[in-house]
């Protein structure tokens, strides 16, 4: 099996084993942070810029130690105060960027699309850190990463993904790698936060919680994005936590543990208690840990497809 | 000066002709249809294996002129026409400022006159600046020769103000054509509500934005008895709608554009804003439906929907980008490809779609090859395969949906008035193809 993607563009269009793959990777690059001096030559030489046009401290910053542990140069650019405020547009602000020699761009941006569009308008590596509603491929290849480490496989799993499934690329990334690695996944939510025709990406719907985590081996709750300004009609705070806030009395009446996992930040008393979120069956520290050995492993497979793509040309 | 097309299929509905036959022209007029001519001539163009069929008609195309001359002008936009096929054309009044008056249709006409390469139509706005607000003047308008009104673009909302633009119309015999869409249910849609739009995390249009809109138009219609044309339907419900309309004797027509029978909202899964269209691509049903509903003549004509951009204006964050594509270029070939091909109709029907019921739906002189016309003809290769590039578009934007895309048949001259105003090089244009 040999990556052949000089982007990570989202989990939509890879295979199963280049799932795996990824996975794999990143089993082995997990070890380097456990280290006295957490650095390995990898990608000595190599520059990433981190492009970030919406706020996202958790991501940028795992992204920058990733790629710092593999001895890459990174250059941080956060839209406020590049030259995007002047208007310049993002196939140009990406090809100023290959310009300089960069080598890789991790791209996060408001916009669905926003990563195929600059994929395929520069010869970078663009690695999509979240884009829209639509993808966010290496938080969703954590959380699976993060699932297998506990469970020892996927396949046959239940995971069930509580929460605004409508505005979340998490969701859709999440669905996506865990359907094609043999997981079965509930998605619950109300009404109004589920997108339409979601059943036909193979999920099981769910507007109950409490029989949504039934046979569940695992919970991941997703933020409610209070900050939002959509006309979508949002519950309350309060009364989202009373249906659907993961707490400890609702797990309780569950005859099993589960895990618990979050994307973050959490809004504690929102999508979850606090009392569940730092118990025992919280991974999500781990989460963030994994996400570092995640995130070494893509950027190390599409430098590594890139260079066997420019040799194959020279031949 | 006499020119004669040699040996090509000549095919002409309104005169039931389907037949190897030469074609003389004389003076821009079509002389006479025979076999093997053996008249004297000034310029041979020998059609051996190709078709000819009379000029096509676009009833929906954006000029940009005035206003937006970086995406199309006149000029550009006839020049693009010319190598579609296409010999008459309307031009849509959302321009820059909007046709809502005399004075700008005088305008409009003073440009065409000095620049268009084929014949330009003109249409006006419905109500003044595209507002929705107030009715344009019908009567001077339709002195001074526009052939229908339209807020294309977007829709009149308020039902009493379209209540009494039809009531107008009726009176002066005005056609009113309909670009249907409730902008409350479209809101800040950018593709078709549904699976892909939900895969692909953008806010979706529901099809209740176009068919709702359309049942409103055709009931007040029915009651004011104006003539309306409902262009670019997409979707199955749309169909449906109008079928029934026809069928309880409305007089009304309806086109479809050359991508809503052969691109699908699965398209867009590679984000590519070029074919980001309103309405919106729909699904493989609706596809499906629309190829029905022109056999079956439930769609009187195809229209393109000629929309230029420029590239900074597509080639940015899909939700960003603005809707459209071009289609001069591409339409005939594409209906060939996706229609003529699977045999969904015939090579008549397809001039029907093309020319023939255009012209009665704007109530211009009938098209045909008919000795004594003027010689609006075509000529086409219809085997010839080629792949849509940008650097072949005479238009002066290249955002087309069909980039890349494969297609079958090709025009290779098109004569108006007599005048070659387009051939292809190297082929019928070339030493080897005209004597």
């Amino acid at each position: 099996m040999e990556w052949r993607h000089k982007d990570l563009l989202g989990l939509a269009e890879l295979t199963k084993e280049e799932i795996e793959l990824i996975l794999d990777t990143a089993s082995s690059f997990k070890e380097v942070s456990t280290r006295e001096i957490k650095k390995v030559p990898a990608l000595r030489g190599k520059s990433v810029v981190n492009l970030f046009y919406e706020p996202s401290t958790r991501t940028r910053v795992s992204f920058e130690i990733a790629a710092k542990r593999l001895s890459c140069d990174v250059i941080n650019i956060i839209a406020d105060t590049s030259s995007v405020r002047k208007g310049e547009s993002l196939v140009d602000t990406g090809k100023n960027l290959e310009a300089l020699k960069i080598d890789i761009i991790v791209l996060r941006h408001n916009s669905s699309g926003a990563a195929h569009l600059l994929a395929r308008n520069v010869g970078v590596s663009v690695i999509n850190a979240g884009d829209g509603w639509h993808e966010h491929p290496t938080q969703a290849l954590l959380d699976i990463f993060t699932l297998k480490e506990k469970f020892g496989k996927i396949e046959g799993l239940n995971v069930t993904i509580v929460g605004d499934i409508a505005h979340s690329r998490v969701a859709r990334s999440n669905i996506w790698g865990l359907t094609k690695l043999g997981a079965k996944v509930c998605v619950c939510a109300p009404k109004s936060l589920l997108p339409i025709e979601i059943e036909r990406l193979g999920v099981e719907v769910f507007n109950d919680l409490d029989e949504a985590l039934r046979d569940t081996d695992c919970v991941n709750v997703l933020r409610m994005q209070l900050e939002r300004d959509e006309k979508t009609i949002f519950p309350s705070s309060l009364d989202y936590f009373k249906q659907y806030g993961i707490t400890m009395e609702r797990l309780k009446k569950l005859k099993r543990n589960i895990l618990i996992m979050h994307p973050g930040p959490l809004n504690r008393g929102v999508e979850i208690s606090s009392e569940v979120a730092d118990g025992e069956n919280s991974v999500i520290l781990e989460q963030v840990t994994n996400g570092i050995a995640v995130r070494m492993a893509v950027l190390y497979l599409v430098t590594q497809a890139r260079e066997t793509i420019k040799n194959e040309a020279h031949h | 000066m006499r020119l004669i097309i040699r040996n090509s299929r000549v095919i002409d509905p309104l005169n039931n002709i389907d037949g190897i036959f030469d074609i003389l022209i004389e003076n821009g007029i079509i002389s006479k249809i025979s076999k093997e001519a053996k008249d004297r001539f000034d310029k041979v163009i020998d059609a051996t294996n190709r078709i000819t069929l009379p000029g096509l008609i676009d009833i929906h195309v954006h000029l940009r002129e005035p206003g937006r001359e970086d995406k199309e002008t006149i000029l550009s936009g006839t020049h693009a026409a010319a190598k579609g096929g296409i010999t008459t054309i309307l031009a849509m009044p959302n321009t820059d400022p909007p046709i809502d008056s005399v004075e700008k249709v005088r305008l409009v006409k003073e440009i065409i006159e000095k620049n268009a390469k084929i014949e330009v139509l003109i249409s006006s706005a419905i109500t003044l600046r595209r507002e929705g607000k107030e009715l344009v003047d019908m009567t001077r308008l339709k002195k001074e020769g526009i052939v229908a009104i339209t807020d294309d673009g977007s829709s009149v909302d308020d039902p009493q103000l379209m209540r009494q633009a039809m009531l107008e119309a009726k009176k002066k015999n005005i056609l009113v054509m309909l670009h249907c869409e409730d902008k409350s249910l479209s809101l800040k849609g950018v593709m078709n509500l549904g699976f892909i739009s939900t895969c692909l995390g953008l806010r979706g249009i529901p099809k209740e934005a176009e068919f709702k809109r359309i049942e409103r138009d055709l009931n007040l219609a029915k009651e004011t008895d104006a003539r309306i044309h409902i262009t670019h339907i997409s979707c199955k419900e749309s169909v449906e709608l109008i079928r029934k309309a026809k069928k309880e004797g409305l007089s009304l027509t309806c086109d479809t554009a050359p991508h809503y029978f052969s691109l699908t909202e699965e398209d867009l899964l590679d984000f590519d804003a070029n074919k980001k269209v309103n309405p919106p691509l729909r699904t493989k049903e609706d596809v499906s439906a629309i190829k029905q509903a022109i056999r079956e003549g439930v769609i009187d004509c195809i229209a393109s929907d000629h929309a230029p951009h420029t590239e900074h204006e597509k080639e940015i964050e899909f939700e960003n980008a603005e809707f459209g594509t071009i289609g001069l270029e591409t339409e005939l070939a594409v209906a060939i490809t996706e229609l003529i091909e699977p045999g969904i109709i015939s090579w008549k029907e397809l001039v029907r779609l093309f020319c023939v019921n255009p012209s009665y739906i704007l109530g211009i002189e009938k098209r045909s090859l008919s000795p004594g016309k003027e010689a609006n003809i075509i000529i086409l290769d219809p085997q010839k395969e080629w792949i849509v590039k940008k650097e072949d578009f005479l238009s002066r934007s290249k955002n087309s949906a069909f980039l890349g895309k494969k297609l079958k048949g090709k025009v290779e001259c098109t004569i108006y008035k007599g005048r070659i105003v387009f051939a292809q090089e190297n082929e019928v244009y070339s030493n080897e193809r005209v004597r």
